[in-house]
This record gives C-alpha cells, structure tokens and sequence, in this order.
C-alpha cells in the first residue's frame, strides 16, 4: 500500500511545529504544502478540515487527521517501529496525556493575551503564565526531559512554544532564567535535538509577527 | 484483573464524574465511589488533583489517572474486554478523539453559557450550542444505535450529558436548544441513550438538579452583574 503523507503547515504555527518534530523523529517521509492561514485558505484545508478550517492537518493516504496532540498520537500509534512518543506503561501514558493538556490550555492561551489584550489583563495573564511555568518546573523535577530519560510527548508538547519564550518575556516583562531556570535548561537541551531545531521556527521571526499583532491589534503601548 | 482496587471520586451532578461511572459499568469493573463536595474541596482531593482541584480522579491500585476524557481512555486500555470504548482503527480513534474535543470545547462550553446568561449573551450562546450540535448531528446521521455501533462508545459517554443535562439546562434557562425539527437524529440517539440499562440507572435525579442549576445560574448572574466578588 502507497504511504502518502501530506502535512497542511504553516511554518509559524507552534500546533503545526509539534507535528514536524514528531514527523521528524520517526523518520517519515511527507510533503509539505504551506497555507497562507490569514489570507486565503486553500480549497484541500477547506476539505479536509471544514469545522475548524486549521493546520495543522495531517493527511495520510487521503485520511485526514486534525487537531496537533491528536495527530502526534496517530503519528506514533501508526509509525510504531522505532521512538516511541507515549509510553507503553498505561499510566504513564495518562499522566503524559494529562501535562500535554495542560500544556494545551495553560501556556499559549494564557501567553498570547500578552499581545492579543488591553495592559490590564495582559499584566494578569503574565503573572498566571509565570505560574503555569513554575507547576511545569515542578513537574519536571530533576530529569532531564519530562519523560524521564527520554524526549517524548510532554517535551513535544511544550517545546513547540520556546519559539515565544522571548515573546512571552519580553511582552511579560520577566526573565524565564529568573522565573524557571530548570524550564530554559531543558529547552536548551531540547535544542540539541535535530528533529527539534530543524522544526522550530525563529525566535526573533517570531517576536516580529508577535508585535505585529500587537499593532494591528491597535495595543501598542 | 478481579480485586483490583478502583475507587472514583466525583460529585452527584457532575457529568464528567457519570462518564466515568458508566465506563466502569459498562465494563463490568468494581469500585468504590467517594462523593466529594466540589463547592467545599476535602484535603485529600487537593492531594489528588492539586493542578485543577476537580473531579473525576480515579484511582487504581494507588495510581491516581485525572480528566474525564483521559480516564476513559485508560480505562479503556487497562480493562481491554468488550465492550472496547474507543475504535481500533488509529484514523478511526484520532477521529473519535476529534469529535470528543469538538463537542466539549464547542457544545458543553456555549450551552453551559446559555444556561447562565441572559438577554444577548444567552441568545448568543444558544445560537452557538445548536451551531455545533448541527456538526453533531450530521455525523449521527447514518449510525447504527450509537456512536459506537451497536454498542455504547466513547463518544456516545462524552456527549451523554445531552441526554440528561441539556434538557436541565434548558429548562433553568429558559431556551430552546433541542428542536427536534433540527435535531431528529440527536433526539433519538438520546432516547436510546437514556434507556440503556447502565445509563438510566446512574443519573441524578432531575428535580435535585433543577434546584442545583438554578442556584449556579442565579449566582453566575449575580456574580457577572458584580453583586457578588468571589
């Protein structure tokens, strides 16, 4: 049977970033086809993924499948030979679904009101992020990835969104180093992986587009 | 897989708490239910949960498994005898899971709202809620009994709370939301739902609930209008 890969990307996205890292680690070969999500959406996003109209999708032999943390399970439930992102122990494997959710509700959310919310409540939502970090800090604890040993799913999870950490600091106003140094140790450590640095897009790239926003928006201070 | 020790804590009315109750029924597992008083949290469901502070955890042989939507999927793992929740297929799974996340951020979220709020706002959230139940009944469209097939699934469990709750919601708020001009496939998939014998055993009943949703709706609203500051 043919193995088609297809990845509808937006080279930005942190969503579509967790996909290239798991792509990349399990060795698949895919053809990218980047959107232009704040301009036209092409006619295959449309179809392949009417309800939220979103990269990233991950199309396999014509299948579409959405949502980021959703496909990266599909991507190591499918692609099983070799790194596995979610452990086998079934418990373990909850608890790694479980810091990924939260990762999902308590990081970007939270972060992008510092460019997308009038000062008040983006100072709120600074001094919250700076918590979630810190519970994320405790998670970690003194390994060396949140995995354990190894790089997986939690890692992915969360290493997508070290492109905004500058963001995140400057826009905040705090210091990660200050705030979580064991978070920005293991984002340097992160980095050392090719799958990571070769998926993770630039982080002065990222403040530019971040601070554009910002400006549309009408929030510049 | 017998002896094993599963105690769940939840709280009467919480319709993440009654996923998990059906689960285990379903699947025939022995617990032990620990009734938590989310509105005055015990010690031991901040040493439980102490990110969120909530319920559903369940506990098995010590190993505490958080979030209604992860503990099915464990469930569904760890005790892998019929009826299996979740489908085989990975595309088929990821598209449950798809639908899982849709239906709680898109449809439990704005009926939620429209239940608390008024005026605009709640026709907002009303117009919102049967928006994303359209998504839903499509898909219902075709399938056997249930989401799952023949047999109760893990979808069918996610969006069981229509089938008790939403008309609860309906009535405190005073809305509409399950036409049955628009929602034909749903209703009856809720009937169906309703007279399976592990779900109509395990729901609250509706006058106690009535009285509970009013009350969170008269204080939401009191809080929104500033007359209360938590």
């Amino acid at each position: 049977m043919a193995n088609e890969v297809v990845l509808l990307n937006f080279q930005p996205s942190p969503y579509a970033t967790r996909v290239r890292i798991a792509l990349a680690e399990k060795g698949v070969e895919y053809e990218r086809k980047e959107e232009d999500v704040f301009n036209i959406k092409s006619e295959l996003l449309l179809k392949m993924n009417p309800i939220h109209q979103k990269v990233p999708v991950l199309i396999h032999n014509q299948k579409p499948i959405c949502e980021s943390l959703i496909i990266v399970e599909y991507i190591d439930e499918v692609w099983n030979h070799h790194s596995p992102l979610l452990p086998s122990d079934l418990y373990q494997k909850a608890h790694a679904r479980f810091w990924a959710n939260f990762i999902d509700q308590k990081i970007f959310p939270i972060g992008s009101k510092l460019w997308t919310s009038p000062s008040d409540e983006a100072k709120k939502a600074a001094k919250e992020l700076v918590e979630n970090f810190k519970t994320l800090e405790q998670e970690l604890g003194e390994k060396p990835y949140f995995g354990g040993d190894n790089f997986s799913f939690i890692d992915l999870a969360l290493i997508a969104f070290s492109s905004f950490f500058h963001s995140f600091e400057t826009l905040g106003n705090f210091s990660m180093e200050a705030e979580c140094p064991k978070i920005v140790e293991w984002a340097n450590r992160c980095l050392e992986r090719e799958s990571v640095s070769q998926s993770l897009f630039d982080k002065f790239q990222t403040h530019e587009a971040v601070l554009g926003i910002k400006k549309m928006l009408g929030l510049d201070s | 897989m017998a002896n094993e020790k599963v105690k769940l804590h939840g709280f009467w009315v919480s319709p993440f708490a009654n996923r998990v109750k059906w689960a285990l029924k379903l699947k025939g597992i022995e617990y032990e239910y620990m009734e938590e008083d989310v509105w005055n949290k015990s010690n031991l469901l901040i040493q439980l949960n102490p990110v969120y502070k909530k319920v559903p955890v369940l506990v098995h042989n010590g190993k505490v498994i958080l979030e209604s939507f992860l503990i099915l999927e464990y469930i569904d793992e760890t005790w892998n005898q019929n009826p299996l929740l979740l489908p085989q297929d990975p595309s088929q799974r990821a598209l449950t899971r798809f639908w899982a996340k849709f239906a709680e951020e898109k449809i439990f979220e704005a009926a939620f709202n429209a239940l608390c709020s008024h005026g605009d706002e709640q026709k907002k959230a009303v117009q919102l809620t049967m928006e994303a139940m359209e998504k839903i009944e499509g898909e219902l469209k075709g399938k056997q009994q249930f989401f799952g097939g023949e047999s109760i699934g893990y979808l069918d469990i996610i969006l069981g709370w229509i089938s008790y709750m939403l008309p609860v919601f309906e009535e405190v708020g005073s809305v509409q939301i399950l036409d049955p001009v628009k929602f034909p496939a749903t209703i009856a998939w809720s009937n169906r739902f309703l007279n399976h014998p592990v779900i109509k055993d395990t729901l609250p009943p509706k006058e106690k609930m009535l009285v509970y949703f009013q009350e969170r709706r008269h204080i939401i609203s009191c809080a929104n209008l500033g007359w209360i500051k938590f």
